[in-house]
């Protein structure tokens, strides 16, 4: 390679490992705010740090739905559940209608106002799914688990316990 | 080593060269969308947790992984250009620009109408989805600074730059599922470990990414040869091979 393209690539080669560094830093100062929600462990953490959740904060949380822990009222669309994530229980209250994917075991994003330390009153609640996709005989066999089809959710027995319908 | 490749910096080369493999690409692409799209949306199994919802994946997927990779291949192009003053990959970069944001488009698009039935909202701005959103602004900045100068030259160098400079938002999409918590899941397959798919989904979605694939470098392809005679009108080579194709010369 000649002097010139020579002198030129080594420009670029410093521009990108500049530019890299740079952001990578900022993304590094930046990384809780980045993240899209607090996990219920975060809360713990940040408790027995200086930045303690305050009552009336608005904020994601985002965790497993613990087994057996929703309670849904009869007559209206409020459900009550708990998330976590390795440990510390965060209380979900929710009015409204619940995303298909919605169910005991499933990663949640609540978003709300924290109204007791340990307690999050939601507007919103996102389902997370995760990356394993598979045919539902497959996930029987495999997981032991008989998952429903959210295009046809009369099946469900889930909802046996809720609304019955 | 690469002396073979010293040709092709002849725009009247690389210009046969595209001319005699775009019918091959164009052929196979055909083929493989066909296979993969009825594949995968009409035969593949439902999913056990999102039954056939899920089946947006067959575009979602490979719309998202050829918005990066065009997005890498125009930066490579950029850095041949700046480097080696080659002019033919400073063309190079008007010609995939718009192919790979119109691919960044389709999976942004094909990400929210997935996203509503089964997270519960369209957007969220979370790392995933804000990082995709960013290379729709790279490819909007490229274009629109590749023709912001008067003199093209200049406005290839200036794209060229924020091209290569652009690379970095690449590694903070793929692993910003696994840096930061994300309403977007983490990978499927592309890592290391054994897909997280099963067989029977794989297939057809490995074949539609193959058809993703051969699509975007057909669209390329198609689009650099027309920026190889855009700027090459005034040669002999350029208007006989405007003059044999009639279709051609009376649409300019």
């Amino acid at each position: 390679m000649n002097p010139r393209r020579k002198q030129r690539l080594t420009w670029i080669l410093v521009l990108v490992v500049g530019v890299s560094t740079a952001i990578g830093l900022m993304l590094y100062a930046m990384s809780q705010s980045i993240n899209l929600f607090y996990t219920p462990s975060d809360f713990v953490e940040m408790e027995q740090g200086e930045k303690t959740p305050v009552v009336g904060q608005r904020m994601r949380v985002g965790g497993m739905v613990v087994d057996g822990s929703v309670e849904r009222n009869r007559d209206t669309l409020e459900v009550k559940f708990n998330i976590t994530d390795t440990g510390p229980e965060i209380t979900v209250l929710y009015q409204g209608i619940l995303p298909d994917l919605f169910r005991e075991g499933q990663g949640i994003v609540a978003q709300g106002e924290l109204i007791e330390p340990r307690v999050l009153k939601a507007s919103e609640v996102l389902a997370k799914h995760d990356e394993e996709y598979m045919p539902p005989e497959l996930a029987e066999k495999m997981k032991g688990i008989k998952h429903v089809n959210p295009n046809n959710p009369v099946d469900d027995s889930y909802n046996s316990s809720g609304d019955g319908q | 080593m690469w002396r073979w490749l010293h040709p092709y910096a002849k725009p009247e080369a690389t210009y046969r060269l595209v001319d005699k493999l775009l019918p091959w690409f164009a052929a196979f692409t055909v083929v493989s969308l066909a296979v993969g799209m009825i594949w995968g949306l009409a035969y593949a199994p439902a999913d056990y947790q999102q039954g056939d919802s899920y089946r947006i994946i067959y575009i979602h997927v490979p719309s998202a992984i050829f918005s990066m990779a065009a997005y890498f291949a125009m930066a490579v192009m950029g850095a041949i250009a700046l480097i080696w003053q080659i002019k033919t990959a400073e063309w190079a970069i008007p010609a995939i620009a718009p192919v790979g944001a119109a691919m960044t488009v389709v999976a942004l698009l094909t990400g929210a109408i997935w996203g509503k039935p089964m997270w519960g909202t369209w957007w969220v701005w979370d790392a995933r989805l804000t990082s995709e959103l960013i290379l729709l602004f790279l490819y909007v900045g490229v274009m629109a600074l590749y023709y912001a100068f008067d003199d093209v030259r200049t406005g290839a160098k200036a794209a060229s730059i924020l091209a290569i400079v652009g690379v970095v938002n690449l590694p903070i999409i793929h692993y910003s599922v696994e840096w930061w918590n994300t309403l977007h899941q983490g990978a499927t397959i592309t890592k290391f470990e054994r897909p997280s798919i099963a067989t029977s989904m794989l297939w057809p979605l490995l074949v539609s990414l193959l058809g993703f694939k051969l699509l975007t470098i057909s669209l390329v392809m198609m689009r650099f040869k027309n920026e190889l005679l855009r700027h090459e009108l005034h040669r002999p080579w350029a208007q006989k091979e405007l003059s044999a194709d009639k279709e051609l010369s009376d649409g300019v």
